[in-house]
């Protein structure tokens, strides 16, 4: 739960600003970079997982030199498994975005320039606004995917109780013990009813938020 | 205030090249769907860049490709209304009427929030949104937000192009305000005659992404060569006149005009109003001989100065009244029996009915005032404009 709301926070500003370069700029290699972020969505998550731990690891190329220089580490802590949700889910929240940003009509951003409007100024009361409507659906879905993300969690940072225990591993680890059906049932519940909230939250938000942009 | 064009731009297998300048009042950029009319609006706006050339707005140079000056769209404070009103849909009529103004510099700005909610008569539709406008509404409020960025000149792209005859006949009063009330600039893009008829004091013709002609509304849309451009139907002479008289009892107006007297269905405008008028050439008939017994109450004497042969059955014939010029269209056919040839005497025919009194232009005054007092004292040596006025038997004041 933590670990998806973290997720969500650090990676939808983050998100948001790939998605608007990716929809709004044209440069050498933007196919290369798509392709990239694209590609936890394809690829098996234990590969995903594994990949992080290989390169953020204690030993891995990053985890090896931030060790020495910042003392950080994520594998096997619980901000690793953020990281791990985040490259996961990151995917699903930029291309919401970015698909609300390309259907948004250049000719409303055309008539704020000619109004006086800088390009920055087009981008925060033009562009924005109007995409409200893809910025929720990506919360959403990368909250989600958070939320479920299991296979390169558990490879980059276990399944540490009290650390890198996730809803989805403590699921899993009560179905695998004799006599945890009962919790692990209790778990499904709570999940359940949090995916449920989610989604209710998120679809008044995108109902309010496309009555706005549609002007009614 | 002075608009100078001068750019070049390839779209695909087309090209645009031209080169105008405009005076003050209403620039029409005149000519068929696809001449490349709303590119160069783009080009001066800022929005689309010219292969090419320069443009410049009261002598400050917005593009120069020599010079390399290219001011961004924000702020060649050049404003824009558009044929789809591109109002803000997410915010209210009010936030955007005053997205612009808020954007202005405060020394700057000419005119006030109130000023232009109580011209363009939207003060109650403020806080409702774009969603929930008529077309004509948006437009409205489209020219309202353009305004209040007290841009130094107004760009208009067939702003009634999407409306129907009503909310046209609704809007055009407010454009007409503008250049009285604001002293305004405006280049106004259209391919419909009778908006530019009632509109324009400067036409730039454009065929194919050229200049056809530049000049006067009476100079450009008075050339028998550029016809084709126009469309044959609405194809006709521009007058200018002055009001003299209404007629109550018979619902007539009396115009005079550089060339005699003219009479037309009843206008409501005082005696003393400059009016524009069109006369098609299809509505304009001609004699030989004066003719007698005939329904048609404008009969006036002129002088054939110019045919012009096209396709079909038709010639269509300039004849010299007075100080201006009328164009009629006849058959073939009638040309030749009757003998019509350049340097003829001929009468010119045209029914009352066939003026459209709703392409009249209402000029503002000082313009055209030295013309028709020159022609009112008969200083134009030749004419011989008094004859028709003998069956216009009103009282002139």
């Amino acid at each position: 739960m933590q670990v998806a709301i973290c997720s969500v926070l650090v990676g939808l500003p983050l998100a948001l600003v790939v998605a608007s370069v990716l929809a709004r700029c044209r440069f050498p290699g933007k196919s290369l970079i798509d392709a990239l972020i694209h590609l936890p969505l394809v690829v098996p998550p234990v590969v995903t997982g594994y990949l992080l731990l290989l390169s953020l690891g204690r030993r891995g190329i990053l985890g090896a030199w931030l060790y020495e220089q910042f003392d950080i580490v994520f594998a096997f802590r619980w901000t690793g498994a953020v990281i791990a949700a985040l490259v996961m889910s990151f995917p699903l929240m930029v291309r919401p975005m970015r698909l609300s940003m390309e259907n948004i009509d250049r000719r409303l951003e055309d008539a704020a320039r000619t109004l006086g409007a800088s390009p920055v100024r087009v981008y925060l009361s033009v562009t924005l606004p109007l995409a409200i409507p893809g910025i929720v659906v990506a919360a959403l879905l990368g909250f989600a995917r958070s939320l479920g993300e299991f296979g390169a969690t558990i490879t980059f940072v276990g399944n540490i109780p009290g650390e890198t225990r996730t809803l989805s591993s403590a699921i899993y680890t009560f179905m695998q013990t004799p006599e945890g059906d009962r919790s692990a049932l209790h778990l499904t519940i709570v999940s359940l009813g949090i995916s449920l909230l989610a989604l209710v939250a998120s679809e008044y938000c995108a109902r309010r938020a496309q009555a706005v942009v549609h002007g009614i | 205030m002075s608009l100078e064009v001068r750019v070049r731009r390839r779209l695909g297998e087309f090209e645009i090249d031209v080169d105008f300048r405009a005076g003050p009042g209403i620039t029409a950029l005149f000519g068929r769907s696809g001449c490349g009319k709303t590119s160069i609006v783009n080009m001066i706006a800022g929005l689309l860049k010219p292969d090419r050339g320069s443009v410049s707005v009261d002598g400050r140079v917005l593009y120069d490709s020599e010079l390399r000056i290219d001011v961004p769209v924000h702020r060649r404070r050049v404003a824009c209304v558009f044929q789809d009103a591109r109002l803000f849909p997410n915010l209210s009529v009010r936030k955007n009427l005053l997205y612009g103004w808020r954007l202005s510099p405060r020394q700057e700005r000419s005119t006030s929030f109130e000023h232009v909610v109580d011209m363009l008569g939207i003060g109650s539709l403020l806080d409702r949104r774009p969603g929930a406008l008529s077309g004509g509404e948006r437009q409205r409020v489209a020219i309202g937000r353009a305004l209040l960025t007290s841009p130094s000149i107004l760009l208009m792209d067939e702003p009634l192009a999407s409306l129907d005859a009503q909310r046209k006949a609704e809007i055009v009063p407010y454009i007409e305000r503008l250049r009285r009330d604001f002293g305004l600039s405006m280049v106004y893009v259209s391919h419909a005659v009778e908006e530019v008829l009632r509109l324009a004091d400067t036409v730039v013709m454009l065929q194919n992404g050229r200049v056809g002609a530049v000049g006067t509304l009476e100079e450009t849309l008075g050339r028998i060569d550029l016809y084709p451009v126009m469309g044959r139907k609405e194809a006709g002479s521009i007058l200018a006149t002055l009001v003299v008289a209404h007629d109550d009892s018979d619902a007539l107006t009396t115009l005079r005009f550089d060339g005699g007297l003219l009479q037309i269905p009843r206008v409501n405008l005082p005696p003393g109003t400059h009016l524009r008028i069109h006369v098609r050439a299809r509505d304009i008939a001609l004699a030989v001989q004066r003719p007698e017994g005939i329904s048609i109450r404008n009969i006036l004497a002129g002088r054939v100065t110019e045919m012009a042969d096209s396709a079909g059955a038709y010639v269509e014939v300039k004849v010299a009244v007075g100080g201006s010029s009328l164009v009629s269209r006849i058959s073939r056919q009638a040309a030749r029996e009757l003998r019509i040839a350049i340097g003829h005497d001929v009468f010119v025919l045209i029914k009352s009915i066939a003026i459209d009194t709703n392409s009249l232009g209402i000029l503002p005054p000082a313009d055209y005032l030295p013309r028709i007092t020159a022609s009112a004292q008969g200083a134009i040596p030749g004419v011989r404009a008094a004859e028709g006025d003998e069956l216009l038997d009103l009282p002139l004041h």
